[in-house]
């Protein structure tokens, strides 16, 4: 179903289709950003004239486990031609886990003209559309950023404790095997950094592509969305939410179509996930379903 | 004695010679053009269970055989069209350690992700590309 404003979005503006990027991808006032967990595939091929902004290069924080900073990110906008008004479009391998992860991060800093093009990279190539392998060059611009904002859509391990004491719902968007706590076990292979398996009390477990139709990487409709998280989860639309997976990228899947595309107006998203909270003394875990 | 097995070794040295990120990728890019996949007199679809790497969001299969003389053959499949870095890492070790000794492909440790693609690589990423190490060694106990 490529026609979006059909799917019943609460804010269907951020969702724009591979024929949208298509038209607008010469605007100056339009950026195309591909993210991806495969540090390989942007050189091979990308939707011409886009730019790369890279998680692990371009958004981390190189020394602490944290994000660039309102400096790292005017710097980071500037050289990718990025204003405060230009409409930054991501879009990326895995369904759009790290153009989902991005588009989080350009929200810590008010970036709020950002879209997700349906279907990532997947849905491009399948359609045979354009691709280009030059690294395009924009003018440095001037980027004015506000100070990272972490109190609205991210979550600390104290915040989850608290969350948790509170009995309050949190989604756990991994394999139903890393929510069980049984993928720790398996003989031979490494055990995802953490000492522990499980999930955190409280969580419901709906696997990040449970918002995806299968077929071709596109969100599914709203009404679909709800069955899912609302009608077989029990989620409501005022819950205090948590999302959380490994390291947050899954999780900002999840946390985009809930308060996007769903409109839940109090999601966070705990990028700690479980590396930090398999790895922490003393708090709750709970194994099984 | 060099850390690995004298043609991984000579990759090894060649990527880490190159200039910036940039030319580290389109190095790793050209191997994975070269991936050739796992040949129907070997495995046909579906293949099994037992073969996929675990932790791998590429989709990828390891088949090891050794012949009578202990010599390797590595056979991969990498089903995710996407999945580049996986068809790099798989035609790499292909290509150099083939003809081996078991014993000589037991010394590769996961180390060569990182040797080859640096340290950037999400943990994601590294996890399934170090799977893939792991699974040749774990077969090759078998």
């Amino acid at each position: 179903m490529d026609n979006i404003e059909s799917r019943g979005y609460i804010k269907s503006e951020v969702l724009v289709s591979t024929e949208w990027v298509m038209k607008n991808l010469t605007k100056n006032s339009v950026r195309i950003v591909e993210s991806n967990e495969d540090p390989l595939l942007y050189s091979s091929g990308h939707i011409p004239g886009a730019v790369q902004i890279d998680w692990t290069n371009d958004l981390n924080d190189h020394v602490r486990r944290d994000y660039l900073d309102k400096n790292g990110f005017e710097k980071l906008m500037s050289s990718n031609g990025i204003s405060n008004d230009t409409t930054v479009v991501f879009y990326g391998d895995k369904n759009n886990w790290w153009a989902c992860y991005a588009f989080w991060i350009f929200q810590l800093f008010g970036h709020a003209n950002s879209k997700i093009m349906d279907g990532g990279r997947l849905k491009w190539i399948n359609e045979k559309l354009p691709l280009a392998k030059d690294l395009p060059t924009y003018p440095q611009t001037e980027y004015i950023s506000p100070m990272r904002n972490d109190h609205e859509i991210r979550a600390f391990r104290d915040d989850v404790l608290r969350h948790v004491r509170n009995g309050l719902p949190l989604v756990d968007v991994r394999s139903p095997e890393e929510f069980n706590g049984l993928r720790l076990h398996m003989p031979d292979y490494p055990n995802e950094g953490s000492l522990r398996g499980g999930h955190i009390p409280g969580a419901v477990n709906i696997p990040w592509a449970e918002a995806v139709n299968s077929a071709d990487g596109t969100f599914r409709s709203a009404d679909e969305l709800r069955q899912i998280y609302e009608i077989d989860n029990h989620l409501q639309k005022d819950d205090e939410l948590i999302t959380y997976c490994r390291i947050g990228e899954r999780s900002s899947h999840t946390w985009f179509a809930l308060t996007y595309l769903l409109g839940y107006e109090n999601v966070r998203n705990y990028d700690g996930s479980w590396t930090e909270w398999g790895n922490m003394v003393g708090v709750p875990v709970q194994k099984g379903k | 004695m060099t850390k690995y097995p004298q043609k991984l070794q000579a990759i090894v040295d060649e990527i880490n010679s190159t200039f910036d990120r940039n030319e580290r990728i389109q190095f790793l890019i050209e191997y994975s053009e070269k991936y050739e996949k796992v040949s129907e007199e070997i495995a046909n679809k579906p293949y099994p269970e037992e073969n996929r790497v675990e932790y791998c969001e590429s989709d990828a299969y390891v088949w090891t055989a050794v012949d009578q003389n202990k010599r390797v053959q590595l056979y991969f499949a990498v089903e995710n069209p996407s999945g580049i870095s996986a068809k790099a890492l798989a035609a790499i070790l292909s290509e150099s350690l083939n003809g081996e000794k078991a014993e000589t492909v037991f010394t590769v440790n996961s180390d060569i992700v990182f040797d080859l693609f640096g340290n950037e690589l999400s943990m994601g990423k590294n996890l399934g590309l170090t799977g893939i190490v792991n699974k040749i060694k774990h077969q090759l106990t078998l």
